[in-house]
């Protein structure tokens, strides 16, 4: 609790025990009439000053009708009547005092769930150790580190701005970008992520972007601008709150003067003291404080709980799209599969395997062609340039080059068809290298993507979530995206596609989707940005640092396991759940209570319990939303 | 130009009207009030003085929720 609230709650527990006291001292008889009053004032005030005054700033701003105006009218009314009636006050200052309690709980309860959040996107930097010509670290605020600068990242700080190292290795813990709690190993040369935390050695940085263009920021910038873009609830009960509560004030105006009005015209007993009170009893119980607070509290708490399973949601409208999809459309490559490229076989060799994938080796050893990187991994030696001589690449087909003194040559069919050699078909899926040596023919190397180990499993869960159509789409050929389709159980599939067939493949799939549903699109943000802003849903996945996918995406996944796609609709079917739950209960109760108020059955006490219970369920129902962990 | 202001408000729909009356203020161009992180995000017209514009703003927030704050 901060000061603000034990202040609220130094106040809340002298007007309750004041009006315990005076509930039991025999007062009756000794102090009735003003004394009494004045009695009860004591409590009254001190627990609802401040909404006094409020409710008074609001008429004077012209903004009455909130909930400290309905409250304040509703108390004043209470002791009025009692004062001009029963002479009991207690009711009116419980009010206040109830009303107080309730607030108290909600502040507390919001207070204690983003401390949570804060906590789990505890990624920002805060400083930067800055090292400049000779040396010497300075520690300096990372928005003042330019591009191409060094900094010093020690064991146990978070690493302040995206950059390369040049100096040490370590792991690194990017559980607060990704979820992910297995550490990361990094080594000089690779490339680091601003909000990673260094959890063994010192490494030096040399950065490569701004802190504002950082991964760390980008983050927080997008989870910050998160509550641009709302859902239909928030909005619903925007518009309701803005509608209802001046409605309900006339609502209640109208049942203090009619019925004694129309009493008194058929010539009976007006009895306006009890539609007074009638009228004041509806006033507290339509206070839409359940509905105002709970509703914004469960979308903050879900999307809060999503980001530390690193889902990052943009809005709290694609919460809404997200729980109601029932197509998701998938690219392969990087969504699916890992989007590398690794050497799955050796083939048809006619010369020792390990030969075969040497020569290749040593003939792409100057090469940057993703084939090549992967052949040089596979081979796994330092290779040596005194071994290679006349390298020559053929674009599009292959290389040739002069290793140990041998003609070698390495490239796919039609390369090995140019040279009259008869390359050996391959039946698996993926890309085939064919290599020759002196002309005849010597086997392939098979060179696949691999299928990533959660596809399967991720399909599945879709499947059982009831996701009635999982599409996959690919540029590949249409034999390996079948394959892949098969064993990771899609059963449509789209290949051959060029990035703009992908977008005329979805918008056809857009149309075909049933209504009030939605598509999902997951991709991995590279050359797919317009399909991830043309579906209704664009899910990227593991986006970091790409800030195209980051840009157009609507839900972010940090890293890239693809379970984190039926986790993402889990968490906002919850979510919305939650929404909708309280949007009912709430209004439920209240109209319950109304009825029973307007027709006198209820009192002061039940409205109460309306008012306030009904919040402080509805608050301890949002917060649920926040646990997303199990899901 | 856009600039991040840490707030302090009670709950979320005063938030919400907070935005509200940041977004009618002259010189801003959007506003987005973040409940969860106390942040209010105001993009601002082309030319304005954001100190005297968060004055302003400033001013209309407190004339629809008097407990709030903006740390200028």
């Amino acid at each position: 609790m901060n000061r603000k609230q034990k202040k609220v709650l130094i106040r809340i527990i002298i007007a309750a025990v004041f009006m315990v006291v005076l509930h039991f001292l025999p007062l009756d008889g000794v102090m009735d009439g003003w004394l009494r009053f004045f009695l009860y004032l004591i409590p009254y005030l001190v627990v609802g000053y401040d909404i006094l005054i409020k409710a008074w700033k609001g008429i004077r701003n012209r903004q009455p009708f909130d909930e400290n105006y309905l409250m304040a009218v509703a108390s004043i009314g209470a002791i009025v009547l009692g004062r001009v009636r029963t002479g009991d006050y207690a009711e009116g200052a419980a009010v206040m005092l109830f009303y107080q309690i309730g607030e108290l709980f909600q502040s507390v309860a919001v207070g204690r769930s983003r401390r949570n959040i804060s906590d789990l996107m505890d990624i920002r930097p805060d400083y930067a150790n800055l090292e400049d010509e000779s040396g010497h670290t300075e520690r300096v605020d990372p928005d003042e580190v330019e591009i191409g600068s060094v900094v010093v990242v020690s064991a146990g700080e978070k690493i302040p701005i995206d950059g390369v190292v040049i100096e040490g290795h370590s792991a690194l813990d990017t559980s607060a970008l990704t979820g992910e709690s297995v550490p990361r190993s990094v080594r000089e040369g690779e490339d680091v992520i601003s909000g990673c935390i260094n959890t063994s050695g010192t490494l030096r940085i040399r950065t490569t972007r701004e802190f504002g263009e950082s991964t760390a920021s980008r983050i927080l910038d997008l989870v910050e601008n998160a509550s641009s873009r709302k859902s239909r609830q928030e909005n619903f009960i925007t518009r309701f709150a803005r509608i209802y509560t001046p409605a309900v004030c006339y609502a209640a105006l109208a049942l203090a003067l009619l019925p004694p009005l129309v009493l008194l015209v058929a010539g009976q007993q007006p009895q306006w003291g009890d539609w007074i009170m009638r009228a004041l009893t509806f006033l507290v119980i339509s206070c839409p404080c359940a509905l105002v607070i709970s509703i914004p509290l469960t979308f903050f708490a879900g999307i809060g709980g999503a980001s530390h399973e690193g889902i990052l949601v943009k809005g709290s409208n694609y919460f809404e799209a997200l729980a109601n999809t029932d197509t998701v459309v998938m690219d392969k490559t990087g969504t699916m599969t890992c989007g590398v490229f690794e050497v799955a076989g050796i083939h048809h060799a006619h010369i020792p395997e390990s030969a075969v994938l040497e020569y290749a080796a040593l003939a792409e050893m100057h090469s940057t062609h993703p084939i090549a990187l992967s052949l040089l991994k596979a081979w796994g030696k330092d290779p040596d340039p005194s071994r290679v001589s006349d390298v020559e690449e053929i674009a599009g087909h292959g290389v040739k080059a002069r290793v140990d003194g041998k003609q070698i040559t390495v490239g796919n069919e039609k390369l090995m068809a140019s040279l009259k050699i008869d390359p050996q078909p391959c039946s698996s899926v993926g890309t085939v290298v064919h290599v020759a040596v002196d002309g005849s023919y010597a086997g392939h190397i098979l060179i696949a993507d691999r299928i990533k180990p959660q596809a399967a499993e991720a399909v599945h869960e879709l499947k059982t979530m009831g996701i009635s159509r999982i599409v996959m789409l690919t540029g590949d050929r249409k034999a390996a995206a079948q394959t892949i389709a098969h064993e990771v159980g899609i059963d449509q599939v789209f290949s051959e596609l060029l990035p703009e067939d992908k977008v005329s493949q979805v918008e056809t799939l857009l149309q075909s989707r049933r209504t009030g549903k939605t598509l999902a699109f997951v991709g991995d943000g590279i050359n797919d940005a317009p399909v991830l802003s043309r579906a209704d849903v664009g899910i990227a996945m593991g986006a970091l640092g790409s800030d195209a996918a980051i840009e157009a995406a609507d839900i972010v996944l940090m890293d890239d396991d693809p379970l984190k796609i039926s986790k993402a609709i889990r968490i906002a079917r919850k979510c919305i759940r939650i929404a909708n739950e309280n949007i009912v209960f709430a209004i439920a109760v209240k109209l319950i209570c109304l009825l029973l108020g307007a027709l006198g059955l209820a009192g002061m006490w039940l409205a109460i319990f309306a008012d306030v219970g009904v919040m402080i369920l509805a608050v301890l129902n949002a917060i649920r939303a926040l646990k997303v962990s199990h899901l | 130009m856009k600039k991040t202001y840490k707030i302090d408000v009670d709950c979320a729909n005063c938030a919400a009207k907070m935005e509200d009356a940041a977004r009618k203020t002259a010189g801003v161009a959007d506003c987005t009030v973040n409940f969860m992180t106390l942040k209010m995000i105001v993009s601002f017209d082309e030319g304005a003085d954001h100190n005297t514009v968060m004055q302003d703003v400033l001013k209309n927030c407190k004339r629809i929720e008097s407990d709030c704050e903006i740390f200028l």
